[in-house]
C-alpha cells in the first residue's frame, strides 16, 4: 500500500524547522508524534521522509522511534485499550482485568485483533490512581474496572 | 489587551473584582481526569442546560474547576460560597442541586458518609480527609476554573510575579527561596534556592528553565493534578525561575500520558502570552521569558533529569554521567535550572509571604508542605498535602481512614517503584527526605501505596522490578543486565522454584546495582528487593523452602477449594468457572478439579456463601 506523503509535508510546512542548526533534531520527536497521530502508525515511507528533511540519519530516527513507548511502526487498530499496570493498579486487581481483556479479545499485549478494531497495550500509569483499576481507550478514561465491566464497556465499541 | 505595567494588572484585578457577584452561588463541576471518567463532562451540560431551561442564568454561576483529589468520590460538585461538598453526583441529581442552591437547601444522600462517625458532612472542612491537611499549593484546586486566567488573576495570580520583578533583585528572589528551606518536590529533595543560585552564578550568553512534568511512578499522580486544576501557578513559579537566574526560555516536559495537563498548559501559555505575562517585556520591565511544551513519547526514565534533556534535544533517553551538572551543562550544553511541577507550584507561595514565613511549616531540615498520593488497600484515596514531618500513621489511618474492606495494614510503599516498602513498627515515622532513607525507602515523586494482609510481599517486589527492568534505557550494564538477573530470580521464587541461595545473590545483586548504575533508576531499582529482605525475609523464605505463598497471591503456590462446611451447593460457581473446572449437584457440595483450575478467582468473587478457600 502507498503511503500518501501530504499529510507529513504539512506537518513539516507548519513548522519553522531551523534549517542547518544542530537544533533541527530536536524537532523530531515532535515531528514523529504528529506524524504518527494523523497516519495511525509510523509507516517506514515517513521515517525515510522525517530523515530526509529533518536531516537526521535514519538509523537515528529509528533509534528514537524503537526507544520510545509511544511510537509503533506497525498499523494499529481503530480503538486503542490501554490497560493501567501501575502500582495502585496492581493492588487493586489489575491484572485480572488485564487477563480479562486478553481473554475477550483474544490478543497479547502490544498485539492488534485481526479485524483491526482493537489495539492492547499496557501503560505503567495513566495518573488515575484513585480510580483503579483503570483501563483508557483511545482518549477515555475508565475507572474501577473489573471483569464484569470492562466486559461491557468494550461491548460499546 | 496586553499588561505593560505592573499597575495595568492590578487593575485589570480591580475591574474583574467589580464585576464578581459576591453573594451569588457558584456551582463548580470538577474536570479533572478522574472526574471526567466518571462523567463529569456530560454533568457539567445537564447543569447547563438546567440553568437555561429555568433562566437561572442571572442567579446561578456554573464553573468548571479541578482536581480535588478525591478522585474516587467523583464527579465531585462544591456549591460556593458556602463549600458543600458533593461526591458521586450523576444526571440524575441535577435538578435537586440547583433547586437545593435556589432554596439554600441541601440535598442529603449526596454528602460524604463519614463511615466511623455514621454521619453525612455537609462542609469540605467537615470531612477528615480534608480538614487534617493542609492545603497550601492545591489550596485553589476545585475553586478556581483552570482555563480562566482571570480566575486565576482574581484569586491573587500573578502578583507574586509582580512582586519579584518591582520589589526583589534576583539575588534577592534566591534568597527568599534559600530562606524558605523548600527542597525539590521530585525526589531527590535537593535545596532549590542552592540549586538556582548555582544556575545563576554560571556565566554564559544563554540559560535555561525546564519544568520537569513527566510524573512517571506509578501510583503518583500530584502534578497532574496541579497542572490540570491550577496550570498558572507552574508558569508563574517558572517565569519567577528565569528572572532569578537570568534566563529567557523555558520548557514544560509533560509525559504523553497526560493529554488534559497539556491541552490545560497550552491553553494556559497562550492566555498568559495574549496578557504579556509570557514573553517579551513582561509587566512592562526588560525581562523576557517564554515557555513552549515538549511531550514525552513514553518512557521512565525521562524523569531522569539528564535523559529527558536528551528527549528534548531529540535523541534517545539516555542519561550521562555528572559532573558536569545541568547547572552547569545542560540542555544544548547550556546552563539549565530543571525543578519538578510541585516544586514550581511552591515559588508564588514563597515570594508572596516571604521565605520566612513558608519556614514555619514543616520539618527541622525540609520546610513547607508535600502532596502525597495515597493510593492503594485505605478507604480514602487521594492527594494528601500535609506539612513534612508529619507521622505515617496520621496520613494512612486518620486521613485515608485506614485500611479497607476490614483487613489489616501490613506496609507501606513510598517512593514509586524506586521505593522501599515500610512496615507497622514505623507507622509513627515523621514522613523526611532523611528519615524514610534510615528506614529503606524514599520520598520520591510522593507516591504512597496502603498494603494489606493480602498483599505478598516478594510477587510486589517481582512487580516492581518487572517494572525498572523493562524501563532500564539499557545503556550501563549494572542496570541492564543487573535488573534483568534480579528479576529472574524473583521470578523462580514465586513459580515455586527459589533455591537457598537465592535470598544472598538478590542482596549481591542489589548492592552491586545500587552502587554502580549510571542513573537514579538503576541506583533506586534495588530499593524494593532490599527492604522487603528486611522486613519480610521469612515470607521470601517461606516461597522458598516450604514453596507456599502466605498471601494466597502467587499462582503457582495456591490452591484454590471448596469448603464443605460452608458450600450450600447453589452451583453457581460451576456455571461462572470459565473452565468447567467446578463439579457437584443441586444443593450438594461442590468440588473443584485441581488439575483443570486456571485460579482465575471468578468463584470466589461469585460464592455469595464465603465456601472458597485459596491457600
Amino acid at each position: 500500500m502507498r503511503i500518501n506523503l501530504k499529510k507529513l509535508d504539512n506537518i513539516l510546512k507548519d513548522r519553522k524547522i531551523e534549517k542547518g542548526s544542530r537544533r533541527a533534531s530536536s524537532d523530531l520527536i515532535p515531528v514523529l508524534q504528529e506524524a504518527q497521530e494523523a497516519y495511525g502508525y509510523l509507516p517506514s515511507e515517513v521515517l525515510k521522509e522525517v530523515s530526509l528533511r529533518l536531516k537526521v540519519p535514519l538509523s537515528q530516527v529509528y533509534g528514537v522511534v524503537t526507544f520510545y513507548a509511544q511510537f509503533y511502526l506497525e498499523k494499529r487498530g481503530r480503538n486503542i485499550v490501554r490497560v493501567c499496570e501501575g502500582t495502585a493498579c496492581h493492588v487493586r486487581g489489575g491484572k485480572a482485568v488485564l487477563e480479562s481483556v486478553k481473554g475477550l479479545l483474544k490478543i497479547k499485549e502490544g498485539e492488534t485483533t485481526a479485524d483491526y478494531k482493537f489495539t492492547l497495550e499496557t501503560v505503567a500509569c495513566l495518573g488515575a490512581c484513585a480510580l483503579s483499576p483503570v483501563v483508557m481507550i483511545n482518549k477515555k478514561y475508565y475507572g474501577k474496572m473489573n471483569k464484569q465491566s470492562i466486559q461491557n464497556t468494550l461491548k460499546t465499541y | 489587551m496586553r499588561f505593560n505595567s505592573i499597575d495595568d494588572l492590578l487593575n485589570y484585578k480591580k475591574r474583574l473584582r467589580e464585576g464578581v457577584k459576591e453573594d451569588m452561588p457558584v456551582i463548580t463541576i470538577c474536570m479533572g481526569t478522574g472526574c471526567t471518567a466518571f462523567g463529569s463532562e456530560e454533568l457539567m451540560e445537564e447543569f447547563q442546560k438546567e440553568i437555561s431551561r429555568e433562566n437561572l442564568g442571572s442567579k446561578i454561576k456554573l464553573k468548571m474547576a479541578g482536581c480535588h483529589g478525591f478522585c474516587e468520590r467523583g464527579p465531585i460538585v462544591l456549591i460556593l460560597p458556602e463549600e458543600i461538598f458533593y461526591q458521586q453526583v450523576s444526571k440524575a441529581n441535577v435538578q435537586d442541586i440547583v433547586k437545593s442552591v435556589i432554596e439554600k437547601g441541601v440535598v442529603n444522600q449526596l454528602l460524604y458518609l463519614d463511615v466511623n462517625l455514621n454521619k453525612r458532612l455537609k462542609y469540605v472542612m467537615d470531612i477528615p480527609f480534608y480538614n487534617k491537611q493542609l492545603r497550601q499549593v492545591l489550596k485553589n484546586n476545585g475553586r478556581i476554573d483552570p482555563e480562566s486566567i482571570d480566575d486565576y488573576i482574581l484569586n491573587g495570580g500573578y502578583q507574586s510575579l509582580a512582586k519579584a520583578i518591582k520589589d526583589l533583585s534576583p539575588e534577592e528572589i534566591i534568597e527568599e527561596v534559600k530562606k524558605s528551606g523548600l527542597r525539590g518536590r521530585g525526589g531527590a529533595g535537593f535545596p532549590t534556592g542552592l540549586k538556582w543560585e548555582l544556575t545563576r552564578k554560571q556565566k554564559n550568553d544563554k540559560k535555561y528553565i525546564i519544568c520537569n512534568a513527566d510524573e512517571g511512578d506509578p501510583g503518583a499522580f500530584m502534578d497532574r493534578s496541579i497542572l490540570e486544576g491550577n496550570p498558572h501557578s507552574v508558569l508563574e513559579g517558572m517565569i519567577i525561575a528565569g528572572l532569578a537566574i537570568e534566563s529567557d526560555e523555558g520548557y514544560i516536559y509533560v509525559r504523553a500520558e497526560y493529554p488534559l495537563a497539556v491541552k490545560r498548559l497550552n491553553i494556559a501559555i497562550s492566555d498568559a502570552r495574549k496578557l504579556g505575562l509570557v514573553g517579551e517585556k513582561i509587566l512592562g520591565s526588560t525581562f523576557s521569558f517564554d515557555i513552549k511544551i515538549k511531550e514525552g513519547a513514553g518512557a521512565f526514565v525521562c524523569g531522569e533529569e539528564t535523559a529527558l534533556i536528551a528527549s528534548i534535544e531529540g535523541k534517545r533517553g539516555m542519561p550521562r554521567p555528572r559532573p558536569p551538572f545541568p547547572a552547569q551543562s545542560g540542555l544544548w550544553g547550556k546552563p539549565t535550572c530543571i525543578n519538578n511541577v510541585e516544586t514550581f507550584a511552591n515559588i508564588p507561595l514563597i515570594i508572596l509571604d516571604g521565605g520566612g514565613e513558608y519556614s514555619k511549616v514543616g520539618a527541622e531540615k525540609s520546610k513547607g508542605t508535600k502532596i502525597f498520593s495515597l493510593t492503594g488497600k485505605v478507604n480514602n484515596t487521594g492527594l494528601v498535602e500535609v506539612p513534612i514531618g508529619t507521622k505515617l500513621r496520621d496520613v494512612i489511618f486518620e486521613i485515608g481512614g485506614g485500611v479497607d474492606k476490614g483487613r489489616t495494614f501490613k506496609a507501606v510503599q513510598t517512593g514509586g517503584p524506586s521505593g522501599g516498602c515500610i512496615p507497622g513498627e514505623y507507622l509513627d515515622l515523621p514522613i523526611d527526605y532523611e528519615t524514610l532513607a534510615e528506614v529503606g525507602s524514599i520520598m520520591g515523586s510522593g507516591g504512597m501505596i496502603v498494603l494489606d494482609d493480602k498483599t505478598c510481599m516478594v510477587e510486589l517486589t517481582h512487580y516492581f522490578l518487572s517494572f525498572t527492568q523493562n524501563e532500564s534505557c539499557g545503556k550501563c550494564t549494572p542496570c541492564r543486565i543487573g535488573t534483568k538477573r534480579c528479576l529472574e530470580i524473583l521470578e523462580k521464587i514465586t513459580m515455586g522454584e527459589g533455591e537457598e541461595k537465592d535470598l544472598d545473590d538478590l542482596l549481591e545483586l542489589a548492592k552491586i546495582i545500587k552502587d554502580t548504575s549510571l542513573c537514579g533508576l538503576g541506583q533506586t531499582a534495588p530499593n524494593p528487593i532490599l527492604s522487603t529482605i528486611r522486613y519480610f525475609k521469612d515470607e521470601y523464605e517461606t516461597h522458598i523452602k516450604d514453596k507456599k505463598c502466605p498471601a494466597g497471591v502467587c499462582k503457582a503456590l495456591i490452591k484454590y477449594y471448596i469448603d464443605e462446611a460452608k458450600c450450600k451447593g447453589c452451583t453457581l460457581c460451576a456455571k461462572k468457572c470459565p473452565v468447567g473446572a467446578i463439579t457437584g449437584e443441586v444443593k450438594k457440595k461442590h468440588m473443584i478439579s485441581l488439575d483443570k483450575c486456571i485460579k482465575c478467582g471468578v468463584c470466589l468473587e461469585t460464592c455469595k456463601f464465603n465456601a472458597v478457600v485459596v491457600e
